[in-house]
């Protein structure tokens, strides 16, 4: 069977992985980035909206453009980097440190790699409830990447199930598509994403129903409307039940980091509330237990693509210099500055509370610990 | 309104009042200036700051902290509107209460198809979509030639801290 080999195996070509990618060749590394998708860009390529942050993160600028300012600065590279589409990195086997890959449905492989970059990202949640098998109930990735992706309409009205930054936005593309948004249901008393995003989409006349939630959907076929209800303190159904007539029920209640590949690698997990999900221990440089494996991005912990692209720099820095490549004295620092800035906010305070669950000082400290 | 509903309307993403990141201009400057001031209803710590890296004058002021919810110097203030399309919110609008007796410019950031022309009617609405008044578009510009217009409507001048948004009626 085919092997490939490589210094730096990066997998998952989304916004952390591209941006690992980049940092670890432009130090001189030879990067492999491999990506289950047809084209790399991952989430990025979905984003219509232009993103937050600062100049340094691309602030102002609409995702998918950032895609394409990432894959630009890798074709810099281009003699150091090689991206390999619609391929599949489907395990680790610690035994042989080997990875086995497949292309497309026909072709396998294995990948042999010095230091490997996990930025697989996330999966979406999903909420049970009657009828959530009927086609018409989609995840808002699904939602976005019909729409962005493949320029094809949804639905014609919809439900919006959360008010997170994803549920919101999301909102606001459908409208730009055309969709009637009937209402965004969100459990919690307030909306959990931006601020800005919620009003966005309340001055062109939508409804945010604080403390509500779906109940069940309705429809044979296909969907055909919902049954939503509001909340008490302890999200318990409490008052009358109303009806929302709609042909497309999106849920938008969160994502789980996906971290397969890192527990067969062996590293250290932990369940961190704040990071969604279960995440790898990291030290500074997003080093893993297992001193060949990183984290970055989502896998790592669900926040905003700002910090995915940082944490990657990040990753890709650590990987090249533990190779041995010499990399610009004070980046690594720069790039933490970066960081802590951009958690600074409202939403980061969170954040900073699960990194300080899973960051470890020194891999040496705490073997001997 | 109970203060416990207002703070449900505000936490759902409607203003409930004037509050650090969202403050109207002092209404003497305003008044007198041609172009218009702008208005920033930004009033959560997020970060992000490109109101201030787009501000050619320097009006909406430099960030301590990323994070930090955006204060302007309204003396420095040209109305120019790069803000309103900069800004990844859409939280920036300029009024320009110069424009006639009756009513106020407004120029108003709009992503939406299709694009209103100059002497189209369109529905005036408030932050949560309401019909307030029918409004004359005198212009459409794209100012940082990046999909984000901005949509110059008169309206009448009693609306300066309500109309937030338009509808465009095919």
């Amino acid at each position: 069977m085919k092997k490939l080999s490589t210094e730096v195996l990066v997998i998952g070509g989304g916004a952390a992985g591209l941006s690992a990618a980049a940092e670890a060749a432009s130090a001189g590394a030879k990067v492999l980035v491999v990506e289950s998708d047809l084209r790399p860009g991952g989430q990025l390529i979905k984003q219509t909206h232009k993103f937050f942050g600062s100049k340094d993160e691309y602030a102002g600028t609409r995702g998918f453009k950032i895609a394409d300012i990432l894959l630009d600065e890798i074709n810099s590279f281009k003699d150091s980097v090689s991206i390999l589409q619609n391929t599949t990195v489907s395990g680790y086997y610690k035994e042989d440190d080997e990875f086995t890959a497949m292309r497309g449905e026909e072709e396998y492989f294995h990948i042999k790699a010095k230091k490997t970059i996990v930025a697989t990202g996330a999966q979406e949640r999903l909420i049970p409830f009657p009828n959530n098998d009927i086609p018409g109930v989609y995840g808002a990735g699904a939602v976005q990447t019909l729409m962005n992706v493949y320029g094809v309409l949804p639905g014609r009205r919809v439900l919006m199930v959360g008010a997170g930054n994803i549920g919101l936005i999301v909102s606001y593309q459908l409208m730009q598509a055309g969709v009637q948004v009937a209402a965004v249901v969100e459990a919690a008393p307030r909306v959990g994403g931006y601020w800005v995003h919620a009003a966005k989409i309340r001055r062109m006349g939508v409804p945010i129903l604080l403390r509500h939630s779906i109940k069940r959907a309705l429809g044979e076929k296909c969907i055909t409307g919902a049954v939503i209800t509001g909340l008490n303190e302890r999200f318990e159904p409490v008052g009358p039940e109303q009806q929302i007539n709609c042909d497309l029920i999106c849920i938008a209640v969160g994502l789980s980091p996906t971290t397969e590949l890192l527990s067969q690698a062996g590293c250290k997990m932990m369940y961190v509330p704040q990071l969604c999900g279960n995440v790898a221990q990291r030290d500074r440089g997003m080093r893993t237990s297992n001193p060949d494996f990183y984290t970055a991005g989502d896998a790592g912990g669900i926040e905003e693509a700002s910090a995915a692209m940082v944490e990657g720099r990040i990753a890709g820095l650590s990987a090249a210099a533990a190779l041995g490549y010499p990399t610009e004295h004070g980046k690594l620092d720069e790039y933490w500055g970066r960081l802590q800035s951009l958690r600074k906010g409202e939403a980061g305070a969170r954040i900073c509370q699960g990194i300080d669950c899973v960051l470890v000082k020194d891999w040496e400290g705490v073997a001997h610990a | 309104m109970p203060d416990k509903d207002l703070e449900m309307l505000f936490n759902s993403g409607v203003l409930t009042g004037e509050r650090e990141g969202a403050m109207l201009p002092p209404r003497d400057l305003w008044e007198g200036k041609k172009g218009g001031l702008v208005v920033v209803e930004c009033p959560q710590r997020i970060p992000c700051n490109p109101c201030h890296t787009s501000c050619p004058t320097g009006a909406i002021m430099p960030f301590a902290d990323i994070n930090d919810t955006p204060r302007v110097d309204w003396t420095k203030c040209t109305g120019c509107t790069l803000c309103v399309s900069a800004c990844p919110g859409l939280a920036c609008l300029v009024i320009d209460l110069t424009f006639s007796e009756e009513n106020a410019l407004y120029k108003l950031p709009y992503e939406m198809l299709p694009l209103p022309v100059k002497g189209q009617k369109v529905q005036c609405l408030d932050r949560e979509g309401a019909f307030l008044a029918e409004g004359t578009v005198e212009n459409v510009t794209q100012p940082r030639k990046d999909r984000t217009h901005v949509v110059h409507v008169s309206a009448p001048k009693g609306l300066v801290a309500v109309f937030r948004s338009i509808r465009v009626v095919k």
